[in-house]
């Protein structure tokens, strides 16, 4: 029995069969609903509602966003200082105490080398960096997300997302992202639209993850302290940090829109964000997140990614070719074409090998800077700025730096999940070249900008 | 892994897992729409530290942990969020046939007190994938300041399944949940679902289909569901159904099949 039923009739009995069930379901859980709620209205004046009606606001939301997040960075990087300064102060004493234990039982001077100068200095240097901001910056975050604030920002964002051509829900996969960028791959997945989920998964990289604050907060904090020092000193810094996420998040959308408008046409689909009521949040549970599930981690990870490449560094430290090192060689080739962007060769090869973790990028480059010549007795935050002035960093450097940082190819972890996410070679391709040809562009027009002005 | 779960070993096993314990473990699904505190409960029940955000869609994926109640071992899954089955999203698609194909021994469906409305819509659609459901009205103290009563008893009676209050949060009523879930398990507790009754129209095509399916024994899904999802023409559970050895063999069945997936198709391209 085959009756011929034409394609409209078909979609409209779907739609149809579908609606009378919904309706049904509707009008059951109405009545359950109404026989068993009692409600006392008019109680009290509703503060959820206009605390939501506040934050949610064009113009105060969007500046309660930057303030509050002006606020973490400040408490931060003012927080950050002194652990950071004790930490490495006390694990570089240490270092000399390894050296003399080693050599008093007999090690040759390769061995002390391998395991002292390569591995353990870049060991202390990762902890001694990026502990103190870490356990800091992750409580506070996480604060606010059990507070129940990243819908707000969602919300608020949404408007943008939207205009940009791609889906709001891809402000929630971007607040994820400042957390680990592989996970906010991963999250992507509650876009349902594939080409939106596609647009988020190559923009969530713009958003400097848990590996990439502590560079921004450390350079911040170096180069761009103000005179004053103390805490007005730490407004600028803060307020450069807190540029760098803005201009992340445009970055994120000017993407966005580019893609919509080029190989990822189409027209942004609806959605329903139900804003949560606010949840005062639990402080052990808080603490147990920030610090074990995302600083141990992050340091972990950190750890052991960071012991092996500040052993392949040392090696290449201390291997000749010909005249040179191979460090110095492998920079040497890499130096002209990053003095044209205003970095140098040794910056980028430390991104290059810091491919596996971006944790690692600072730790090595000091790694290279250390082992290239310079022996500095690197104990303190002011020894490691003499370090890099002496190696010619001037603020346009660090900019550059922290640019380049914020906008380069995500890390390998984060290109392996958006190969599973995505299952297409052709995508994970398009996610490495598109950061990195945009981060080159940026800051090769940030330098010859400022050189053009003679602003350095 | 294991060692974290050794909290639950009161009765001095070494911690590992016995084949005894294996065979009696039951898998309790917990669903529920996203905010109603799914993954609170789950960590509460489990001890585990599942990642908890006050926000729609952190759970995609879905995770599971262990809890042990009066000797026996129970396999907690803890779904995504979803507000309803249908499948519109990963998250529904997850959900959805995570309750038909795997089979969970109960369901808790998690709402929120404070919403109850909006959130039966799902505890309806999962009684009529499966009569074990466990309904489990939380943050209770959340809707007490907002001045919401919830008649729980007459709930219950309503819909004929248990239901348990609960402030996850605080770790209130998690015990009678455990019990009830126990209960129910045990058939101490024994479920009359009032499930929805649609149109006569559509009761009516519900009843022909049922009668086709009645001599399939081996009809792996809930008949009169499975009859409902043919009826709107929702292919996403065909495929399914055919992997999980569920497809029909009579002609007429399958001309109907063959029918709701052209008008799949063509729905879902334009």
């Amino acid at each position: 029995m085959r009756t011929f039923v034409t394609e409209q009739e078909r979609a409209g009995r779907q739609g149809d069969c579908r609606d009378r069930i919904v309706k049904a379901l509707y009008l059951k859980a109405e009545t359950i609903a109404h026989n068993v709620v009692s409600e006392k209205k008019g109680q009290g004046p509703d503060w959820e509602g206009k605390i939501d009606d506040f934050l949610t606001s064009r113009f105060w939301g969007f500046l309660t966003m930057v303030l509050l997040l002006g606020a973490i960075f400040w408490v931060t990087i003012t927080g950050a200082n002194y652990p950071s300064e004790a930490i490495a102060h006390f694990l570089c004493g240490l270092e000399g105490k390894l050296l003399s234990f080693l050599q008093l039982a007999g090690a040759p001077s390769w061995v002390r080398g391998i395991l002292v100068l390569g591995t353990y200095r870049t060991l202390a240097w990762v902890i001694a960096v990026m502990l103190p901001p870490m356990a800091i910056f992750f409580p506070l975050f996480t604060f606010l997300e059990d507070l129940g604030y990243l819908p707000r920002v969602a919300f608020n964002l949404d408007y943008l997302f939207k205009k940009s051509g791609a889906c709001g829900k891809q402000a929630l996969t971007m607040c994820m992202g400042f957390g680990c960028n592989a996970a906010g791959v991963i999250s992507c997945r509650i876009i349902d639209s594939p080409r939106e989920r596609l647009i988020a998964v190559l923009t969530n990289n713009f958003v400097p993850c848990n590996g990439r604050f502590p560079l921004l907060i450390v350079l911040a904090n170096l180069f761009f302290a103000g005179a004053a020092g103390g805490r007005a000193g730490s407004i600028i810094p803060v307020g450069v940090v807190v540029g760098l996420t803005v201009f992340g998040v445009l970055v994120t959308l000017f993407v966005s829109s580019l893609l919509t408008r080029t190989i990822l046409k189409g027209v942004p689909s609806q959605f329903a964000l139900e804003l949560p009521p606010f949840r005062l949040p639990q402080p052990g549970r808080i603490l147990i997140n920030s610090l074990r599930n995302r600083t141990l981690f992050v340091l972990a990870r950190a750890v052991v990614v960071a012991a092996p490449a500040g052993l392949i560094v040392w090696l290449m430290a201390n291997v000749f070719v010909g005249e040179v090192t191979l460090l110095q060689a492998a920079a040497g080739f890499l130096d002209p074409f990053a003095r044209g962007l205003g970095l140098d060769g040794f910056i980028l090869m430390a991104f290059i090998l810091g491919l596996p973790a971006n944790e690692i990028v600072l730790p090595l480059l000091l790694m290279a800077y250390l082992s290239s010549g310079a022996m500095l007795e690197l104990d303190s935050l002011p020894a490691l700025k003499e370090l890099l002035v002496s190696n010619g960093w001037t603020w346009l450097t660090a900019l550059n730096v922290m640019l380049f940082s914020l906008l380069h190819f995500p890390c390998s972890t984060t290109l392996l999940t958006i190969f599973k996410e995505t299952g297409s070679k052709k995508w994970l391709f398009i996610s490495f070249l598109l950061p990195t040809l945009l981060a080159v562009a940026v800051i090769f027009m940030v330098t010859q900008g400022v050189r053009l002005l003679s602003l350095v | 892994m294991w060692a974290k779960l050794c909290r639950w070993c009161k009765n001095g096993r070494a911690g590992r897992k016995t084949e005894a314990a294996e065979r009696q473990e039951f898998v309790v699904a917990l669903a529920g729409n996203p905010n109603t505190g799914k993954s609170t409960i789950f960590n509460a029940l489990t001890g585990l530290h599942q990642h908890t955000g006050n926000w729609p869609g952190k759970t995609v994926a879905r995770f599971q942990g262990r809890y042990r109640f009066k000797n026996r071992v129970y396999k907690l899954v803890d779904l995504p969020g979803t507000y309803s089955l249908f499948v519109n999203s990963a998250e529904e698609q997850v959900a959805r046939d995570f309750l038909c194909f795997q089979k969970p021994a109960a369901v808790i469906v998690v709402v929120n007190a404070g919403c109850l409305e909006r959130n039966l819509n799902l505890v309806l659609q999962i009684m009529e994938i499966t009569p074990r459901v466990v309904v489990c009205v939380n943050l209770l103290d959340e809707a007490r300041r907002k001045n919401i009563r919830i008649d729980l008893p007459k709930l219950e009676h309503e819909l004929g399944a248990p239901v348990v209050g609960t402030v996850a949060r605080q770790g209130r009523g998690l015990k009678n949940l455990q019990q009830t879930v126990e209960d129910l398990l045990l058939g101490r507790v024994e479920p009359r679902p009032r499930l929805p009754v649609y149109d006569d129209a559509l009761e009516k095509e519900i009843a022909g289909l049922l009668t086709m399916f009645s001599n399939r024994a081996d009809l792996a899904v809930n008949p009169r569901w499975f009859a409902l999802r043919l009826l709107e023409g929702d292919a996403s559970v065909l495929g399914q159904a055919e992997r999980s050895r569920v497809f029909v063999q009579e002609p007429e069945l399958q001309a109907k099949q063959q029918e709701t997936k052209k008008m799949w198709y063509e729905f879902k391209a334009p």
